[in-house]
């Protein structure tokens, strides 16, 4: 563990200090000097899920404060989009904000752009853009769930995770050709139009995924020792998690029953008949890592409900009819959330009438998300930081653009 | 409440510092506020029964070139279920605008991106840093007429 260890002298311990005086012990004669400690986790902790650094306070075991240090991983991703000659140019980009979840970013960028240009795609574009949306909520819980094994101590979860996960990105790849980053949600339309045997391979995916769920909850969920580790750690009260503007499975995982396909449906949701999961405190208290966790697994449950219905009634029809020849949308700006995996993925383009936008501000998840951290990890020991990190499920991709 | 209703409240409430509003006509109506009211507009829209904006969705920087930055704020209600879009300018030589992170927590680190890209000085922000950039980093990039510098720390920036 690359952990390095400063006794702290000055800087945002001094604050910290202030308020404490060396206690003195009696018969002692004179006074114990209790002295807080910074302990800088990460850039390279395996657990921080990239490049993230953790200054940790701590007063022996206890964390007494965490300050997140983010930016490594930055790449001027909103300069760039404001440099870009058009805005189908910016889809690549967008892509590696949550590189784990790519379809559901770009599906959030197509529909911000597309609302600015006023333009309708058609149905089997968002029946198809729907269940790679779904898709992708799959293949970045599974990785979540199975890295949160990992940090944990469960090594055997993760392989079963990263082996149901081929099979999504298997179908992704025959439809895209590629398995990570797609390019494939192109404002208007869709790249490529999906194999005549999607339907006969989604349906079987449905069909084998589903009893892999309860394997995954036998192995991992229900498990004494992760039970143990992640119940009861790390609480994240409703109201805290909404003030600091939490969303996903975050949010439900503390009990709040909000999810941007319900409460604020975009695309074609609301044709569907699905469920918000939500955390319910079973084996510690609402709003712990477990529940956070768990929230997760049954986000997979009903993403297959939803695929089901939607292979069942993809209509035929023309991917790429609505694609713009050119485009360059009126003076105007729009705000457009969607639901992905890590919760609300906000986009807000602004257009001045030309061909490239004048501002592209992307409102991260991750981001906000990992903004909640000091505040859940005050009071806990330094091992359950890492239970904290792992059930907030972050991707620097995104956090750091 | 329909975007009409909240900006009757509001000018009945802060008069002059509620400036324009566009509500019709275009996708997400906007209403643009004295920087120096900012936190009190805030307060009152979080806790007034009839707003109830509990959830600041986003907070962005803005450069409207002339030497104009601002701020945007983007406010929904989970309990009435509407939206409302703030908006705020600031001279880019003076760029002072009230903090409200005391009012959304979330604010935080919104604040502290929108310094570190446009150099907008939140008044009141407990904490305010870079966030993405480094320390030392000069200058606001997200500037329109920021300039890349050639070098940093002695190692070239353009390649």
């Amino acid at each position: 563990m690359d952990v390095t260890v400063a006794v702290h002298k000055e800087g945002v311990l001094a604050d910290v200090d202030a308020g404490r005086k060396p206690a003195a012990i009696p018969g002692l004669g004179r006074a114990l000097r209790a002295e807080e400690m910074v302990i800088n986790m990460g850039p390279q902790h395996p657990s921080t899920h990239g490049v993230l650094r953790l200054e940790l306070i701590v007063d022996g075991e206890i964390v007494v404060d965490v300050v997140p240090h983010i930016g490594y991983l930055h790449r001027c991703f909103e300069k760039h989009c404001e440099h870009m000659s058009n805005y189908q140019q910016v889809v690549p980009y967008v892509d590696r904000l949550d590189y784990v979840a790519a379809m559901s970013n770009e599906f959030g960028y197509a529909i911000a752009v597309e609302k600015l240009l006023k333009i309708q795609v058609p149905e089997r574009v968002e029946y198809i853009r729907v269940i790679m949306a779904e898709f992708s909520r799959i293949v970045s819980h599974l990785i979540a769930l199975g890295t949160y094994g990992l940090d944990m101590g469960a090594f055997t979860p993760f392989l079963y995770c990263m082996r149901d996960r081929e099979h999504v990105l298997d179908i992704i790849e025959e439809t895209c050709g590629a398995r990570l980053l797609y390019n494939y949600m192109w404002v208007g339309g869709l790249s490529h139009d999906v194999k005549p045997n999607f339907q006969d391979k989604t349906r079987a995916f449905c069909k084998y995924f589903r009893p892999k769920i309860a394997e995954l909850n036998a192995l991992l969920s229900y498990n004494k020792i992760f039970i143990e580790r992640t119940a009861g750690v790390g609480i994240l009260p409703p109201e805290v998690a909404i003030n600091y503007g939490a969303s996903g499975p975050v949010l439900r995982g503390s009990g709040v029953k909000w999810d941007l396909r319900k409460n604020d449906p975009y695309s074609i949701y609301n044709r569907f008949a699905f469920e918000i999961p939500v955390g319910k405190g079973i084996k510690g208290e609402v709003g712990d890592c477990w529940d956070r966790y768990m929230v997760r697994v049954h986000e997979m449950e009903q993403s297959v409900n939803i695929i089901e219905q939607a292979v069942e009634k993809l209509p035929a029809g023309d991917v790429q009819s609505a694609i713009p020849k050119r485009i360059r949308p009126e003076a105007g700006e729009v705000y457009v959330r969607t639901e992905t995996p890590k919760g609300e993925l906000g986009f807000y383009v602004v257009s001045d009438g030309t061909q490239s936008p004048y501002r592209v501000k992307v409102r991260p998840p991750c981001f906000v998300n990992l903004s909640t951290v000091p505040a859940i990890c005050r009071g806990s020991m330094i091992a359950d930081v890492v239970a904290i990190l792992g059930s907030i499920d972050i991707v620097l991709g995104e956090i750091d653009r | 409440m329909i975007p009409q209703e909240i900006y009757d409240t509001l000018k009945g409430t802060f008069g002059e510092a509620i400036l324009e509003s566009k509500l019709d006509g275009v996708l997400d109506p906007w209403i643009t506020i004295a920087p120096e009211r900012v936190k009190d507009i805030a307060r009152f829209l979080r806790d007034d029964e009839r707003m109830q904006f509990d959830a600041l969705m986003l907070l962005t920087g803005m450069d409207y070139t002339k030497g104009r930055l601002g701020v945007v704020y983007h406010l929904h209600s989970m309990k009435w279920n509407h939206k409302i879009v703030l908006k705020t300018v600031v001279a880019a030589e003076q760029p002072h605008v009230q903090s409200v992170e005391a009012i959304w927590k979330t604010a935080n680190w919104h604040e502290r991106e929108a310094f570190d890209m446009y150099g907008v000085l939140f008044d009141g922000h407990p904490d305010l840093r870079r966030i993405l950039m480094p320390d030392d980093w000069e200058g606001f990039p997200l500037r329109k007429d920021y300039q890349v510098p050639e070098f940093y720390n002695g190692m070239k920036v353009p390649y």
